[in-house]
C-alpha cells in the first residue's frame, strides 16, 4: 500500500515543483539578461569620435584605456533610441554633478550627423563619446538595446549593467551604494 | 499524377517563401564560397539578440546584422569557428547558443527527458508484469480444482448445511 501511494505522489509532487518553477519563468522578462560580463575586465575595443566635437589630441573617440584610471560609468545610446530620450535629463543632471565621468557609445545611427544633431538639441552630458555605426562596440559590452547603462571600476572591471533609462531612483539604490563600495576599496 | 501535383505546389510555394525570407544581404556575403559556407553555419547556430527565436542568420535585426558581419571578418582574419563562437558566447552568455551545450548547468536539460521516459516505461513494464502474475495465478489455482478428497468433504459439509435447514 506505501509503494501504491509513492507511485501516484511522486509524479503529482514532480509536475508540482516542475509547474512553480516554469510559473516563475514566465513573469520574467526574456530580453533583460543577466549580463556574463560583471566582474570581467573591459573588451579591448576603440571607437572613432563623433563628428563636430571637440577632441584635442586624441585619435579615438573612445577605448579601453578610458576606462582603467577612475570610476566611470558607460552609456549606450542612439539618436533613434526612444527610451534614451527619456533618460536624457538625467544624465544631463548626473554630469553637472560631476561625480564621475559619463562616457557615451553612440550606438548605430542612420548617418553621421545623427548623433551630433541629436546631443545638440537635447544636451550633451558625455565625458567621451565614441561613435560605434556597426556595433563593435556594443558588442564587446554584450549590449542587446538601448539604452544600456555600464559602471566600471579604477581598473577597467565592469561592476555593474543596468538596462533601460537610469532615473534618480535607481542611482540612489543601486549606482550610489555600488560607487562607495568600490571607492573603499 | 494528380494526387502528386497538390503537394508539389505546397512545397514550391513554401522554398519559394523561404528563399524570399533570406536576411543575408548580398553586400554581405564573402567571396571565398567555403568561408562563405562557414560563416553561415556559424549564423544559423547563433540566437538574434533581439529577436530571442530566431537565428543571427534569419533575422533582419540590425544587431543580427552587425553580428553577421563580425563573424565573417573574423573569419577571414584566420579565426576557427570555435574561437568565433566562444567570443560572442564571451559577451552574450550560453544564451546565444540556439543548441544549448553539454554541461553541467545543462545535464537536467539533455538527460531529464530520457530518464523521466525510462522511469515511465520501467513503472508501466513493472505495473503490467504485476498484473500479469496475478492473472496467471488466479488460472492456476482454477486449472487445479480439488483432489478427490477434498471434493467429498466439500460434498459432506453441503450435505450437512443442507440437512440441518428447517
Amino acid at each position: 500500500m506505501g509503494l501504491r501511494r509513492t507511485v501516484f505522489l511522486v509524479p503529482c509532487i514532480i509536475f508540482g515543483v516542475l509547474a512553480a518553477y516554469f510559473a516563475i519563468g514566465l513573469t520574467k522578462n526574456p530580453h533583460e539578461l543577466p549580463s556574463v560580463l560583471i566582474d570581467q575586465p573591459v573588451d579591448d575595443f576603440r571607437l572613432v569620435p563623433i563628428q563636430g566635437r571637440p577632441n584635442p589630441d586624441r585619435e579615438w573617440g573612445l577605448q579601453t584605456r578610458d576606462f582603467k584610471k577612475e570610476i566611470t560609468l558607460l552609456n549606450v545610446f542612439g539618436s533613434w533610441c526612444v527610451a534614451c530620450r527619456i533618460e536624457h535629463p538625467f544624465l544631463m543632471q548626473l554630469s553637472a554633478r560631476g561625480d564621475i565621468p559619463v562616457h557615451g557609445i553612440d550606438w548605430r545611427e542612420p548617418d553621421r550627423a545623427s548623433g551630433p544633431a541629436w546631443l545638440k538639441r537635447y544636451g550633451d552630458p558625455y565625458t567621451l563619446i565614441g561613435d560605434d555605426p556597426d556595433s563593435r562596440g556594443a558588442i564587446a559590452f554584450g549590449v542587446t538595446g538601448a539604452p544600456e547603462t555600464f559602471l566600471i571600476d579604477q581598473n577597467g572591471v565592469i561592476r555593474y549593467k543596468h538596462i533601460g533609462p537610469l532615473n534618480e531612483d535607481v542611482w540612489d539604490n543601486v549606482f550610489r551604494p555600488l560607487i562607495q563600495k568600490l571607492e573603499n576599496q | 499524377m494528380k494526387h502528386i501535383i497538390f503537394p508539389l505546389t505546397f512545397v514550391l510555394f513554401f522554398t519559394s517563401y523561404l528563399s524570399v525570407g533570406l536576411a543575408v544581404e548580398p553586400e554581405e556575403i564573402l567571396d571565398d564560397p567555403v568561408l562563405e559556407e562557414r560563416a553561415r553555419e556559424i549564423s544559423a547556430e547563433l540566437r538574434c539578440l533581439v529577436c530571442q527565436n530566431q537565428s543571427i542568420d534569419d533575422s533582419d535585426a540590425q544587431l543580427a546584422k552587425d553580428l553577421r558581419v563580425l563573424v565573417r571578418d573574423r573569419l577571414t582574419k584566420g579565426e576557427s569557428d570555435d574561437e568565433i563562437m566562444s567570443y560572442i558566447v564571451s559577451r552574450y552568455g550560453e544564451f546565444v547558443l540556439l543548441k544549448p551545450p553539454f554541461n553541467a548547468s545543462t545535464y537536467v536539460l539533455w538527460i531529464g527527458p530520457p530518464v523521466f521516459a525510462a522511469i515511465g516505461l520501467l513503472v508501466l513494464f513493472m505495473t503490467f508484469r504485476r498484473n500479469a502474475i496475478a492473472h496467471a495465478s488466479s488460472n492456476n489455482k482454477q486449472e487445479a480444482g480439488l483432489s478427490e478428497a477434498e471434493q467429498k468433504t466439500l460434498v459432506s459439509l453441503l450435505d450437512d448445511t443442507g440437512s440441518k435447514k428447517p
